[in-house]
């Protein structure tokens, strides 16, 4: 038996309906659950990166010191990443922040529409970078599949695709 | 009328000489990207997405705009010519904040489709994020020109068809935006005659009747040609 492809899964700044989608074609997923194995996601209980990865889906753009932190690291480790869903690609929902400064978005979420414990968090919460920015603009991507989220056939297509060893020909649309 | 006749991507075509390369194209179903272009208003070149390539010349030249010629040769697809055209809408997408998953346009967006279509997965330029305003004064309907690619449809069937003028660009560059009157909030708009027809042709969900959500937006433009018709009928009697 050959090995397996070594498959992980990221959710950085996004709402993880890329994920709920992934999810979504399980049917597919037990097909060719023989032919991958799942190393590092949400999905699974491993907290650390792996050294090497064939192929890492992210979802979500990068928002936080430690979302870049993450995204550098996986790409250091990561033979092919794609870009899983239009807030990994455009930055979308969460990006409508980037036209006001962190201190306004914090003051609004953590002491305007807070009934208790008024205060932006100190701890554990990692630091907000100025602006959300698409995966692509800190770290090269390879596949691009766009979509709010992606449709499921959409990325059965493509791991399918990747598996037998092709690029995806697919251009799904934004939104 | 003279008829003249010419090639497009090979094949042998023919037009009336006030034709344009981009009409005789899409009647010989050779498809042409378009964003400003609608059947029924003046075409005026804005967008830039019908560009073509004709033998002899070194410039591309926007099919809506181009007279048929006896003897062009005409390439509509070309990989420079594809090249642009990802090029034209991935600066549309970074200079406004099109946000399709959230918008009221959703799946019936022209920007959208077009993206689709010409395999824009993402965007090589930065997003600017640029800070624009929404007027959503008026009772009946709205604009965001977060989502306005200043194609000036709204300008023009307001001004052609309707006669009102109530539309018109105001600043330049990167500060252009359609406003109403003397940019003055819609809603206090003298000259409105609130008849919905720059709503149907906007090909993005800029404008939009309010009360709609996400994707709810559906356009219809198939008047237009109708109420062309009509008003050149009259003017004729």
């Amino acid at each position: 038996m050959p090995n397996k492809v070594k498959v992980a899964t990221v959710w950085l700044d996004g709402c993880s309906g890329c994920h709920m989608s992934f999810l979504d074609i399980d049917g597919v997923l037990l097909d060719i659950a023989d032919r991958i194995d799942l190393v590092y996601s949400p999905l699974v209980d491993n907290k650390v990166f792996p050294d090497m990865v064939d192929l890492t889906l992210v979802e979500g753009g990068v928002s936080s010191v430690d979302d870049r932190a993450k995204i550098i690291k996986i790409r250091k480790h990561t033979k092919l990443l794609l870009s899983l869903g239009d807030c990994a690609i455009t930055g979308n929902v969460p990006a409508m922040r980037n036209r006001y400064p962190v201190a306004a978005i914090e003051e609004r979420a953590y002491i305007e529409n807070a009934d208790v414990n008024q205060h932006a968090p100190n701890l554990i919460v990692p630091e907000l970078l100025p602006q959300i920015q698409p995966v692509h603009t800190v770290v090269p991507v390879d596949i691009y599949l766009p979509g709010c989220p992606p449709p499921g056939p959409v990325i059965r297509d493509a791991l399918v695709a990747l598996l037998n060893g092709e690029m995806p020909n697919i251009s799904p649309r934004f939104g | 009328m003279p008829v003249k006749t010419f090639k497009i991507d090979g094949q042998d075509v023919s037009g009336r000489e006030d034709e344009t390369v981009l009409d005789i194209a899409r009647e010989n179903n050779v498809f042409l990207p378009t964003l400003c272009n609608i059947e029924g208003l003046k075409p005026v070149g804005a967008c830039r997405l019908c560009m073509v390539e004709v033998k002899g010349s070194n410039k591309l030249l926007p099919a809506c705009v181009t007279k048929v010629e006896e003897g062009m040769e005409v390439t509509t697809n070309s990989e420079r010519l594809q090249k642009y055209r990802r090029m034209i809408l991935e600066m549309l997408f970074v200079e406004g904040n099109h946000v399709c998953s959230v918008c009221v346009a959703n799946g019936h967006c022209e920007l959208q489709w077009l993206a689709e279509k010409l395999g824009v997965d993402h965007t090589r330029l930065n997003y600017m994020f640029p800070k624009k305003e929404i007027d959503v004064s008026h009772y009946r309907y709205a604009i965001d020109h977060n989502r306005c690619v200043l194609c000036t449809r709204c300008v023009r069937v307001c001004g052609e068809i309707e006669g009102a003028h109530t539309w018109d660009v105001s600043g330049r560059g990167i500060n252009a935006k359609v406003v109403t009157d003397l940019n003055t909030p819609w809603a206090l708009s003298e000259t409105c005659t609130e008849c919905g027809k720059c709503i149907q042709v906007c090909p993005t969900g800029a404008l939009f009747k309010k009360s709609r959500a996400v994707g709810e937006m559906t356009k219809d433009d198939h008047f237009l040609p109708y109420l062309k018709t009509m008003r050149e009928v009259d003017n004729a009697e």
